[in-house]
């Protein structure tokens, strides 16, 4: 790959600058520079900032504690994130900020700002102070926003950028009367900034890409981070995109493998599956207190770290394959939880516990996590647990139920001829409307009938013998074990890691032109054994995931197909 | 008055009847006068500010226990309408009136509440092509006042809101008692009848500083395509409202006579099951005391309140079905022709809908009460739940905008656009517009009958 473009800013380059960079480069590559696809009457031609993808509460809570240390507390509420086919990564390029969002985000800014410049933080955060030759701290401000600017905006700051906030600062502090005050109410404006809200990806052009254009140093670490740590770039990440060592195959395989050697690298797969999994949804959940005694938010959380932590001891600590997800029977386990998976007591702090062959555990479909969210508050579904699986794990659509529909005979649990779900669900089946559907799902969801609506084992219901046998199409199981080991060997299941890890990197759905990038994923992935770090780290290494698609071509695949979900996994499942 | 910000215009951008439209809406022309004659002047009403808001609740209810039997004053109250016997000369009952689909599905739970509140029924609200009305409201008459509007629900979920300018700015709502409470009455908040008023040299900076974030628009929207430029665009508008709330700080605000600070509501222990539907209700009648002080303090012009999200999620404590699942899986009882779960819980929604009109006119404000200076438009999103039903979703009115509409009718639709009824409102409320709504939901024709 020929590298390229602004491979290295200067430290206090400026506008005219920095697009008259872009001007020679596009010159010399002999291609043109990209003119903002609309008004591009009214502005000169620069290069084009293609994605603005808002920072998700996580990812402002990490960032913060990265750049100004984890003592800083972010206090107060964010407007909610929104989770658009699938993914709340892909809501980042759709949200906007609302006058009450807005609103949170100063309160929020304030508050971390205050913290920073308090006395106790003064020293280690800005250090200096108003004094000989520096009479009212105009220097001090400017070395300070120099640093701090880089790390929040995540490139250099603009010469004009840097005189507001030293403008902002000694205006503040002849107000307020002391020069603290002042650094205090400039730093939280630069914390409400869109700067900072917001990733800005800037593109540059590229003649070698196929797209011609690319992302600009700063933004490819920038996305680079977000993807692999979920959090802003630290300062090694910086300097690399500084030097422009990201814009060169060596340089960027480099620091890839440095971020995946972190630690954060696991915070980074969390982050993703966390999403991926929509185990979010387990902070709300609740469940009938008098028919799950046994359920609560503390056994909620539990079943989401649980499920994070089987999935990164297996896929990051072991480099596992993401199809043993299905099927393995090494849990996270705790003290809260041992009791429900009726396992001996586990040690206070989280422990392995590893499940006999024998039994009906093994696989992630069949932790609380997932059974408890998909299932109704007083009893299990099938249906929902299918869709899931249809939807998560296989990508594929479920179509909501149509609008006039009777539902009686599934619920009514005092028929003595209907006493098991399996009965119940069958009149799905034995509709013609309902059926079309419910055959995608209800023949999954049956095989995790012996797992009850919040994920505790059950021989029984109501004292009849529980079926457990199902389809994945046309290939049949028996039990969860069985449908875990369907799934492994179902290639929707691996097409559908791929293109999620994929939306959740760039933060949107994929386009035709990317359509070929996404097949080599596929076949590296197989080739790989479907090692889940392999897959990241091909994707993090490749050129392509550093491209901007033009926005002409921004209509994305299967995005039809998975609007209609998305209206319902923003808010509560109802089925 | 602080020069800098008159005269300021922000811009909407919005699709209204498929068209593209700007909107230019002048906030802060002018502020409250001390007998707020600004608002006076808007409304042709009284001395007082004419608020709007709306109230919202899952599920609907069962027509033949709901709809009045007569038309006009005096109507009956069958069983599901009982609870507003106390407040019935509030309250306008709105019935008949129905979305029609066209070529579209019935989405469930979405198509109604899109089109009631858009004009056009959409798959979610993600694909909505125009703002909630209730938006549309806000921009024509929030000038003054510190919060655009308040969003409020009592289910816990800042999610359940029917508020949207578009499909990516959702107006999440304040979720609990504790987080409204701190955000009309936090630190920010200026008592109107405190004798004496210093600006607060802070929030001069804080103003300045943002006024500073604002300089950067120029530069970003340069470089983006139009999508994004539609969220900058939103992200500078919401910055510009902060920078005038911040204004408005500075400035002595009027004096309100109804004005009384209330305490800070106790916060819900952790975990808290807001589904339960006592628990529901006693949060709600809190965040309904809440909100009518904010409007006696004239700290917003607008309001939604959700009681329950569109597939409500009420239950009994120990059934193990919720309000929704069981509308659609309860049998009919023979014995008496309906769901009796059902009718319970559409009942007890209906206690919470009187519970709230009967907050907002217990409050005495100029010769009247805070209801008769408010508007409030009440609404479901079905209206038998069991089928999703879109025709005939009930709607009601309570209060008297000042005196602009009448109270304690029934009207029924026959079959008409619910339309007319978010265009009825905008219209009182002072929208320049004369006809609302996309294609078979297209109306120009208000609902004369509640005017005055």
């Amino acid at each position: 790959m020929k590298s390229v473009t602004l491979s290295a800013i200067p430290k206090s380059f400026n506008t005219r600058r920095w697009l008259l960079s872009c001007l020679i480069i596009a010159a010399c590559n002999g291609g043109s520079v990209i003119a903002a696809p609309i008004a591009v009457k009214q502005h000169a031609p620069a290069a084009q900032s293609f994605t603005l993808r808002r920072l998700t509460e996580t990812q402002y809570r990490q960032s913060i504690a990265d750049i100004f240390g984890a003592d800083i507390k972010v206090l107060g509420s964010f407007e909610p994130d929104m989770r658009v086919h699938g993914l709340l990564a892909e809501g980042t390029t759709r949200v906007a900020v609302t006058p009450n969002g807005l609103e949170q985000y100063e309160n929020v800014a304030r508050g971390i700002a205050a913290q920073v410049t308090d006395a106790a933080h003064w020293q280690t955060s800005v250090g200096c102070m108003p004094g000989p030759g520096d009479a009212n701290g105009a220097r001090c401000a400017a070395e300070y926003f120099t640093r701090i600017g880089r790390e929040l905006y995540r490139r250099p700051l603009l010469n004009e950028e840097i005189k507001t906030a030293v403008n902002n600062t000694l205006t503040s502090a002849k107000k307020l009367g002391n020069f603290q005050s002042g650094i205090e109410a400039a730093l939280a404006g630069m914390l409400t900034s869109p700067d900072f809200l917001f990733r800005i990806e800037r593109a540059v052009v590229d003649a070698n890409n196929a797209n011609g254009s690319t992302l600009d140093s700063w933004s490819k670490a920038t996305r680079l981070s977000f993807f692999l740590w979920n959090t802003t770039p630290d300062a090694e990440l910086l300097a690399a995109a500084e030097r422009g060592d990201l814009n060169s195959d060596a340089g960027l395989a480099h620091q890839v493998e440095r971020m995946m050697a972190s630690p954060r690298f696991n915070d980074g797969v969390r982050a993703f599956f966390d999403d991926f999994l929509r185990l979010d949804g387990l902070n709300t959940l609740s469940k009938d207190a008098a028919i799950y005694p046994s359920f609560s938010a503390a056994v909620a959380g539990a079943a989401r770290e649980q499920t994070l932590r089987t999935i990164s001891a297996l896929l990051v600590d072991q480099r596992g394959s993401y199809l043993d997800l299905f099927t393995t029977r090494r849990f996270a386990m705790n003290r809260t939880l041992s009791p429900l998976y009726n396992v001996p007591v586990a040690a206070k702090e989280w422990s392995f516990y590893e499940f006999p062959e024998s039994d009906a555990r093994g696989g992630l479909l069949t932790q609380i996590s997932f059974l408890a969210l998909y299932s109704h508050p007083g009893r299990s579904s099938p249906t929902l647990r299918g869709k899931a699986v249809r939807e998560i794990l296989m990508c594929e659509e479920v179509p909501a139920p149509p609008a006039n529909v009777n539902f009686s005979v599934v619920q009514d649990v005092t028929n003595a001829n209907l006493r098991t779900t399996r009965e119940r669900v069958q009149a799905h089946l034995n509709d013609e409307d309902c059926a079309g559907c419910h055959k995608k799902t209800d023949p999954i969801g049956l095989g995790l009938e012996k797992f009850d609506g919040t994920g505790l084992f059950r021989a029984l219901e109501n004292n009849a013998a529980i079926d457990v046998s199902g389809a994945v199409d046309k290939a049949t199981f028996n039990g969860a074990t069985e449908l875990g080991a369907t799934l492994k060997n179902s290639p929707a299941t691996t097409a559908c890691i791929v293109q999620s890890t994929y939306r959740y990197a760039v933060g949107r759905g994929i386009t035709t032109s990317e359509q070929a990038a996404i097949d080599r994923y596929q076949q590296m992935f197989a080739g790989n054994g479907y090692r889940f770090v392999d897959l990241v780290r091909t994707i993090a290494i490749t050129p392509a995931f550093y491209t901007a698609p033009s926005t002409k071509a921004n209509a994305t695949l299967k995005a039809d197909a998975i609007t209609k979900r998305d209206s319902v996994s923003n808010r509560k499942e109802k089925s | 008055m602080n020069s800098k910000i008159t005269r300021r215009n922000f811009t909407l951008r919005g699709l209204l009847g498929g068209a593209a439209v700007t909107v230019g809406v002048p906030l802060l022309e002018c502020f409250l006068d001390v007998n707020g004659k600004a608002f006076a002047a808007n409304l042709g009403g009284g001395q007082l500010p004419v608020r709007f808001g709306t109230w919202f609740w899952g599920c609907g209810m069962i027509p033949s226990r709901w709809v009045p039997k007569t038309i006009g004053a005096n109507y009956d109250l069958p069983a599901q309408l009982a609870p507003i016997q106390a407040v019935q000369q509030h309250i306008n009952i709105l019935s008949g009136f129905n979305v029609e689909l066209g070529a579209k599905n019935n989405q469930p739970h979405i198509s109604g509440p899109t089109a009631l509140r858009t004009g056009a029924p959409t798959d979610n609200w993600q694909t909505i092509a125009a703002p909630t009305f209730d938006v549309l409201i806000a921009d024509a008459v929030a000038a003054g006042s510190y919060f655009r509007s308040l969003d409020i629900t009592a289910d816990g979920n800042p999610r359940s809101t029917y508020s949207y300018r578009t499909g990516s700015a959702m107006n999440a709502a304040a979720p609990s008692p504790l987080d409204l409470y701190s955000k009309i009455f936090g630190s920010d908040f200026h008592d109107p009848n405190s004798a004496s008023f210093t600006p607060d040299p802070k929030i001069m900076v804080r103003e300045s500083v943002l006024s500073s974030v604002s300089g950067q628009r120029k530069q970003l929207e340069k470089m983006v395509g139009a999508a994004d430029r539609e969220r900058l665009d939103q992200y500078f508008t919401s910055l510009r409202e902060v920078e005038q709330k911040l204004a408005l700080q500075l400035q002595k605000p009027p004096p309100a006579a109804a004005c009384a600070i209330p305490k800070a509501p106790r916060a819900l222990p952790a975990g808290s099951d807001y589904s339960d539907i006592q628990l529901r209700m006693a949060n709600h009648r809190v965040m309904a005391q809440l909100l009518a002080m904010a409007l006696a303090c004239n700290q917003t012009k607008v309001f939604n309140m959700v009681f329950s999200e569109s597939a409500a999620d009420l239950r009994r404590a120990g059934n193990t079905t919720a309000y929704h699942q069981t509308t659609h899986e309860e049998l009919i009882d023979r014995s008496i022709g309906y769901q009796p779960t059902v009718d319970a819980f559409a009942v007890q929604s209906m206690v919470a809908w009187a519970d709230f009109v009967d907050t907002l006119a217990s409050i005495k404000e100029g010769d009247g009460t805070l209801l008769d200076n408010t508007l409030v438009f009440a609404h479901s999103d079905v209206s038998m739940a069991k089928n999703h039903e879109v025709r005939g979703i009930p709607m009601m009115t309570a209060g008297r905008a000042g005196g602009r509409i009448r109270a304690g009718l029934h009207i029924a639709g026959n079959g008409d656009p619910v339309t007319r009824a978010g265009l009825t409102m905008q219209q009182l409320m002072g929208v320049p517009t004369d006809a609302w709504g996309s294609d078979a939901l297209r109306t120009n024709r208000p609902i004369a009958e509640i005017l005055v």
